[in-house]
């Protein structure tokens, strides 16, 4: 793990702009080495290497999808809006977790390219993993906002939160998240320790809490205040560094442990709410 | 049965405690030169010193708590099953008192309480 935190940071070092023109000095093609495994029908773990042309702009998964379509169409990769949105490709570039749609491969500091399975989830076949678990943890903290006195469902009568653009700036970043996984990923606890939620789960326990249109309590949670809820972060900070949304799990998780303590003050204040009759124009 | 917010409240307070009656204790050993420090007589002296044999106690305490808590997490983190989670506490609490009670013995006994 140390290993992976020492490349992120070395990733950083440097202008990117710098890095790509260096590396795409006199390179037209890439050798792409994917990793194969399929244990449905006894395939045992193996990589895959492939010749694949590159313009400036090619991502990993442009790549990828190349490998796929004129090499070899057995290979198993998920993607879906090739926009960093989604979350779907989510794998391992060089050994660090990466979305495989927002990593140019001029990024890259060598002509090879090694595509794997992202570690700590369960492998379905060659780079799909299972999020089975991840999203479970991710329920368990009840990621939506609680307030017993908006009826979101009755559609007669509107509310309206009324929040600060201070109150927002509580937890807009973290609302950022699009669940691609890379957090998890490359938390050391969740290597260790399957119970503990993750590094994504913990910080949307925080995105809520931090939330003034929220009134439920999500500290006295069992999967947040338990033998391996939040206490059982190391606080490395690899998923703030892997996360290509810039959210800070690592922060999040902090945040919520000193509200936990009370060493922080928690007086949570609650967002107005304004009720707004049928066909009264919210504005 | 305590919450784990209070179980790391009191791991961090513990910590924080030791670190303070152990610098104490090291500043202690240097009031004279070190290898007189740990003489017969004056490690006596020491026991005798209620003061003293109350931040030795401290000591003992703060970090018997603190200590075993860490175990107990770093335990934790290898397996996750209910019989694992379940010895690990009991282990962990059960050689606690265990250090305490003989660490507190050998206090009341260097005191000259404990025996006539």
């Amino acid at each position: 793990m140390s290993g992976i935190i020492k490349k992120i940071s070395m990733l950083r070092t440097g202008s990117k702009h710098e890095r790509s023109e260096k590396s795409l000095r006199g390179r037209s093609s890439i050798v792409l080495r994917v990793y194969r495994a399929n244990k449905a029908v006894g395939d045992s773990a193996h990589y895959d290497t492939f010749d694949v042309p590159i313009q400036r702009w090619t991502t990993v998964l442009d790549a990828l999808l190349y490998a796929k379509s004129y090499k070899d169409t057995s290979i198993g990769i998920r993607y879906s809006c090739r926009m960093a949105s989604c979350g779907s490709c989510g794998m391992k570039i060089n050994g660090i977790p990466r979305l495989a749609c927002y990593t140019n491969v001029s990024e890259m500091e060598s002509g090879v390219i090694s595509c794997e399975p992202l570690t700590n989830f369960p492998l379905i076949r060659d780079l799909v993993t299972d999020f089975h678990q991840f999203f479970s943890h991710h329920k368990s903290v009840r990621p939506y906002i609680i307030n017993q006195n908006a009826d979101l469902r009755d559609r007669k009568e509107l509310s309206e939160f009324i929040q600060s653009p201070r109150d927002v700036d509580e937890y807009l970043q973290s609302s950022y998240c699009i669940k691609c996984g890379l957090c998890y990923s490359a938390c050391p606890t969740v290597a260790t320790d399957t119970k503990f939620p993750g590094p994504q789960a913990l910080a949307q326990a925080y995105r809520y809490s931090a939330d003034t249109r929220d009134t439920g309590s999500r500290e006295d949670m069992k999967a947040i205040d338990d033998k391996h809820g939040i206490w059982r972060c190391h606080f490395a900070g690899s998923c703030s560094s892997v996360c290509p949304k810039g959210v800070d799990p690592a922060l999040g998780i902090q945040l919520l442990r000193g509200h936990m303590m009370s060493f922080s003050k928690h007086n949570k204040k609650i967002a107005e709410l304004k009720h707004h009759s049928h066909g009264n124009q919210i504005t | 049965m305590l919450r784990e917010r209070q179980i790391m409240r009191i791991h961090y307070i513990t910590g924080l405690a030791a670190l303070f009656v152990v610098a104490v204790h090291i500043l202690m050993r240097l009031i004279m030169p070190f290898h007189m420090s740990l003489q017969y007589s004056n490690v006596i002296a020491n026991y005798h010193n209620l003061p003293y044999v109350v931040l030795l106690e401290s000591i003992l305490v703060l970090l018997a708590i603190h200590g075993f808590n860490g175990l107990r997490i770093i335990l934790l983190e290898l397996r996750q099953n209910r019989t694992w989670e379940n010895g690990v506490t009991i282990s962990t609490i059960a050689a606690m008192i265990a250090i305490i009670a003989f660490g507190t013995r050998t206090i009341i006994i260097a005191n000259g309480l404990g025996v006539v």
